[in-house]
């Protein structure tokens, strides 16, 4: 079925602008503040009030556009978007709609297999939030905390390019990825900060024109999106092949049923006639502020892939799973820097690997993890000089995280220390033949696999600690007839 | 142009006016005046003539400084309110 139906995607993504005030006035914009303590008379919509620019958000706007490689628009203008609702106390919302701030720009996403592809952003324009409509614990009627009225939002609205819900999937990572290197955005989509609108169709695979399509409302987690989008996909190609039509609307998606439902026709609802903002006179931009924009760029994701590529020879995949996120790429280049760029790749392994998986567990963000980067690279010097073996290692990791303690420490009180004296390795091995004389004689007589059974005993009688390398080398001799 | 019926009512849907159908023919015909005025400027010629965004040209938006300045004034806005409850402003259930 899917084989004869091309899916298209465009996504609008709202990122709230990590400014302290309003867009549009002073007031603070903190996440969570008892509901209306944070709306001023601007943000009230009383009579007789102005807006006023905020000028940190227009930097933050600049800042993406030149990450996305756009034209930043030496003039922009603000206009009203009209339509009712409570939690809009003005009756329109301030927004771009000619004459954005940010023009034409692309970002490139790598899927799974490793292709790449490039992703058209047609826009972002600045806009504010509206406030939010409560319903829960209120009998017959709807509480509105107007906080969030007026925060700054940049809208950023892509091109259709987008062929299935995994693309749309990775391009919101890389967006979400990009915003917060940016420090424009926190990117907590929990509390709203990073929130996505899905532009869904299908056609005949081979057909130039598009098909209609539904816009999904609000989707708040990456793993929403795709399933909202798959949902969404499979509803209208089993609309149109039982012979039915798509009508261009607003859908809502419910994770709790998996489905999306129609929230109202869109025709209808959305005229929401700008025009151009008579209280906001045009916004110029100079070059000379753009060039200072760009100077305080920091190094954008697909830089950092790029230079762990070439700087420590990992894996394009690794490479970006390690500036996923800026807090995640100095991470392992202070590890990288203890344990030297020779021994990239192992620190990349536990970056990803150990370390990952204790912060999933714990549920911590990579800042507050229990093992900083000066720990796990003394650990890791540990597994490079030979102290221990890379099996133990992951024993005395999750010692230093739950102990707190170096890795020095713990090797020395639970005594890990791997036995390296051929000695001692000799001895153990001659007990553990002592012991078994028919796996011995079966050994002989040409049962190879028994070798594997030799190494278990003789670690199982060292605690694990006998130099795997040296264990193999002295048992080999000793089992072949030493 | 002139505008019918069915223009007012749609107008008056999207700014939530309750309108007779006695009044419609009668804002039928004065906003269809109305727009027969501003349809003068359709006459003007405006070849190389910029859009404006505003009247007061070669003005440009003046910025303000990122700086919280308004404290709290919940108490003092919220007694203009016909009815609030926890802080919420209430108004009529909103149903999706």
């Amino acid at each position: 079925m899917m084989k004869d139906w091309e899916v298209v995607i465009g996504l609008e993504i709202h990122a709230q602008l990590a400014t302290r005030s309003k867009i549009f006035s002073g007031a603070a914009t903190a996440y969570g503040a008892p509901p209306n303590t944070q709306a001023c008379l601007v943000d009230l919509a009383y009579p007789g009030v102005l807006p006023v620019l905020n000028a940190e958000a227009v930097r933050m706007a600049v800042k993406f556009g030149l990450a996305i490689g756009a034209p930043i628009a030496e003039r922009s203008i603000f206009a009203r978007k009209n339509y009712f609702y409570p939690d809009l106390p003005k009756g329109y919302q301030i927004s771009q709609y000619e004459q954005p701030i940010v023009g034409r720009g692309s970002l490139e996403i790598v899927l799974d297999e490793g292709t790449a592809t490039r992703i058209g952003i047609t826009r972002a324009h600045l806009e504010e939030d509206a406030g939010k409509s409560l319903h829960e614990g209120l009998a017959n009627a709807t509480g509105i905390d107007l906080n969030r009225a007026g925060t700054p939002l940049l809208e950023i609205v892509s091109e259709p390019d987008m062929r299935s819900a995994k693309e749309a999937v990775a391009y919101m990572k890389k967006l979400h990825t990009l915003v917060r290197y940016l420090e424009i955005c926190d990117g907590n989509m929990q509390e709203g900060s990073f929130r996505c609108d899905a532009n869904v169709s299908v056609r005949p695979r081979g057909a130039e024109k598009f098909g209609t399509r539904a816009e999904i409302k609000n989707l708040n987690s990456f793993r929403f999106v795709e399933k909202a989008i798959q949902h969404e996909v499979a509803r209208q190609i089993e609309l149109i092949e039982s012979g039915g039509t798509v009508v261009q609307e607003t859908r809502l998606y419910d994770s709790d049923r998996d489905e999306t439902r129609s929230m109202r026709s869109k025709e209808e609802a959305n005229d929401y006639r700008y025009f151009p903002d008579p209280d906001l006179l045009p916004l110029a931009i100079d070059r000379a502020f753009i060039e200072s924009v760009r100077a305080s760029l920091p190094e954008l994701p697909d830089q950092k892939a790029a230079r762990f590529v070439s700087d420590y020879q990992l894996s394009r995949y690794d490479a970006g799973v390690l500036s996923a996120s800026r807090e995640t790429g100095a991470y392992f280049e202070a590890v990288v820097a203890r344990v030297g760029a020779a021994h990239a790749k192992l620190a990349a392994n536990w970056v990803m690997g150990e370390l990952s998986s204790a912060l999933n567990r714990d549920n911590l963000e990579i800042d507050a993890a229990r093992v900083g980067p000066q720990s796990l690279g003394g650990l890791l010097d540990r597994i490079i000089d030979g102290t221990i073996s890379g099996k133990l290692a992951k024993e005395v990791f999750e010692a230093m995280w739950s102990e707190g303690r170096d890795a020095d420490a713990i090797i020395e009180a639970k005594g890990l220390r791997q036995i390296t004296d051929a000695g001692a390795i000799a001895t153990a091995i001659d007990a553990v033949i002592a012991a078994n004389p028919k796996q011995l004689a079966d050994y002989r007589a040409g049962k190879d696999k028994l070798f594997g059974f030799f190494v278990g005993q003789v670690m199982k009688a060292t605690g694990g600690k006998a130099n795997p390398a040296q264990l193999n080398d002295l048992l080999k001799a000793k089992l072949g007839g030493g | 142009m002139s505008l019918t019926s069915r223009d007012v009512e749609k107008i008056a849907h999207l700014a939530r006016l309750g309108i007779t159908d006695q009044e419609k023919p009668v804002y039928a015909s004065n906003l269809s005046k109305i727009v027969e005025f501003v349809d003068q400027l359709a006459r003007a010629r405006t070849d190389g003539v910029t859009p404006m965004a505003h009247p007061l040209e070669g003005l440009t938006q003046r910025l303000r400084a990122d700086e919280v300045t308004e404290a709290d004034g919940r108490e003092k806005y919220q007694r203009n309110a016909a009815a609030v409850q926890a802080g919420l402003y209430l108004v009529p259930k909103v149903i999706e």
